[in-house]
């Protein structure tokens, strides 16, 4: 079992290693970090927390398109080309696959994180010549954003494993949006009364919080962030993107393949 | 103990987006494969032939019945190592290479690492692919992507092999490679399931055939005993180019061909023309008795119903 999804995972990965889209989209956020040097040079004071919020921004934001645009397709895009055929003759589970594919995809985003983080404190060390201590807290605000990644796969691959690349694209995609507002939104919630604060405190919740596993500014400022958090975020966004994968096993476990 | 039971497998599909209305596929099949057999699935196009696999295979979920390969519910995983299957029109990860593709399946089907290497090579060779094992499966033409297929479906020597119409896409030297394949699994002790509409393979290489026909089994049996069933008819051959009007009037189709004529007609009418060609005093030179094909048996069987117009190779 763990050794067949190992072998699932490292043939997502494999995919995804030979897909041009990764290529480009990775050339793309170094750039973009390539570009908060000159943006930054404006004013000396500020280069740092541009470098920094550009280059994280740039990591994260990079980071979801790739993994909503491989996400979407990873079940859906099987489905239509008829790959499972073959894969479920083997004694292969069904959630073995889904589980599998998660863990290809993600470790496929760890290792772009990797990639791209080193562009941001290359970028970091050119503009200011030296690592400060509170830089150490770039490393926190990286790992959210591999844990938002987390969250962000497992609903790409639910919403791929009952609809079309595209439409998954679209849901993906808007709950992407909707959730960097989270933290407004149950704001919202909490001031409306009687029945709709009950629903309306419902749908905040079942949104993806990732405005809460944005830290960027603050680290961007040099602040610290707390044990608490880290410990909190981490609970949150492993429990979301399990219940995710558990929605995505169901759903495909009931599917007829067309 | 059946190396395939199939025990009142049905399918109903919903088709259409806004009024849904039921489909049915297949109506409850039983069916019995003996281990080592070569078993072959015939049917015209849309018969329920794929539909049958695919319930075999889990991708489905049948609407009633269920199905036992080698003693287990077809759908344990225990079951999936032992079997081996090859879709209609396969298709594979086309950013893989062929080795790479078969190496995949290798380790799905829990090959040991140390002979995966050994068996992927030897089974690049038997498909007639040595020289294409690194080229990715997006470059592969329709006939090379077959015996791919054929390929992952017997890599990890199963005991039941499933095939939807393993000849289809090939060019005659393939089909033959495979109709060789076919037999040398048998001989190795293997049961092969295959589906197909081409009716002179079916005859070539199966030890028993069922036929479907708008998802219901019509017949199931040997070859020969289904074909002795029909009418028989015989061939006669005569000297100079005259039909006599009353060996036309049997019912006989006549072809010339140089100064010999060739009538083919029912067996009972052939005292009758053989009569007729005396009074006419014309020089019979054979009378042969044709035996009847598959495909005389489809024609004779199946024609008449509402089936799809597709003629059968
Ligand atoms: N996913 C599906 N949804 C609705 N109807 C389907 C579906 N798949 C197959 N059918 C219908 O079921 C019937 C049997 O199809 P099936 O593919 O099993 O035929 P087949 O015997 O394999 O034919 P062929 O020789 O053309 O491959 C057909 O009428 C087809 O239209
Ligand atoms: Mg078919």
């Amino acid at each position: 079992m763990k050794a067949r999804i190992s072998y699932i995972a490292a043939n997502t990965f494999r995919e995804a290693v030979r897909d041009r889209v990764l290529y480009n989209l990775i050339a793309f956020a170094l750039l973009l970090v390539g570009a908060a040097i000159l943006v930054g040079q404006i004013s000396i004071d500020i280069e740092r927390l541009v470098v920094i919020n550009l280059g994280l921004t740039a990591v994260s934001l990079f980071g979801m398109l790739i993994a909503i645009f491989i996400g979407i397709g990873l079940v859906s895009k099987e489905i239509e080309k008829r790959t499972l055929y073959t894969m479920f003759s083997r004694p292969v589970r069904r959630w073995e696959f889904i589980v599998g594919k998660f863990f290809g995809l993600a470790g496929t985003l760890v290792v772009n994180t990797f990639l791209m983080a080193i562009g941001v404190f290359a970028a970091l060390l050119y503009v200011s010549h030296h690592l400060q201590k509170p830089d150490a807290w770039l490393l926190v605000a990286l790992y959210f954003i591999i844990l938002q990644f987390l969250m962000i796969t497992a609903i790409a691959l639910l919403f791929s494993s009952f609809s079309s690349p595209l439409l998954s694209a679209v849901f993906a995609f808007s709950l992407f949006v909707v959730g960097s507002f989270a933290e407004d939104l149950r704001g919202f919630a909490a001031m409306t009364k009687g029945v709709t604060r009950w629903l309306a405190t419902g749908a905040a919740y079942l949104i993806p919080n990732f405005s809460a596993l944005n830290v960027i500014s603050s680290v961007a400022h040099g602040e610290a962030v707390s044990g608490q958090l880290v410990f909190y975020n981490s609970a949150y966004a492993l429990f979301y993107a399990a219940l995710a994968l558990c929605g995505a096993v169901l759903i495909f476990e009931r599917r007829d393949l067309k | 103990m059946s190396a395939i039971q199939i025990l009142g497998l049905e399918k109903t599909y919903t088709i259409g987006f806004w009024r849904k209305r039921p489909k049915r596929a297949l109506r409850p099949l039983h069916l019995a494969v003996e281990e080592g057999e070569i078993f072959g699935f015939l049917g015209p196009n849309g018969a329920g032939k794929t539909t049958t696999l695919k319930l075999l295979m889990g991708l489905v979920s049948p609407t009633a019945g269920s199905a036992r390969i080698l003693g287990i519910d077809a759908n344990d995983p225990r079951v999936k190592a032992q079997i081996g299957f090859l879709p209609e029109q396969p298709y594979f990860y086309d950013y893989l290479t062929a080795r790479e593709l078969l190496e995949y399946y290798g380790q799905l089907s829990g090959i040991p690492a140390k002979d995966r290497g050994g068996k992927v090579e030897a089974m690049l060779q038997r498909v007639g692919l040595p020289d294409a094992g690194d080229i990715q499966l997006r470059k592969f033409s329709k006939g090379m992507l077959q015996r791919v297929g054929i390929a992952q479906a017997i890599l990890h020597d199963p005991k039941v092999v499933f095939l939807d119409e393993p000849m289809s896409g090939l060019d005659p030297m393939g089909r033959r490679e495979v109709r060789d394949l076919i037999e040398q699994l048998k001989k190795e002790g293997k049961t092969v399931f295959f589906s197909t509409h081409i009716l002179s393979d079916a005859e070539a290489l199966c030890d028993r055939v069922a036929i479907i026909h708008l998802g219901e089994l019509r017949s199931v049996g040997v070859v020969a005993d289904l074909t002795s069933s029909m009418h028989g008819k015989v061939e006669l051959i005569w000297q100079g180019a005259v039909v006599p009007a009353s060996i036309r009037a049997l019912g006989a189709e006549c072809h010339l061909s140089a100064d010999t004529m060739r009538a083919v007609l029912a067996e009972d009418k052939q005292d009758a023309a053989i009569d007729a060609l005396r009074r006419e005093k014309l020089r019979l030179v054979s009378i042969t008795p044709v035996r009847a094909t598959l495909e005389d048996y489809f024609l004779q069987n199946l024609r008449s119903e509402n089936a799809p117009s597709e003629v059968m190779a």
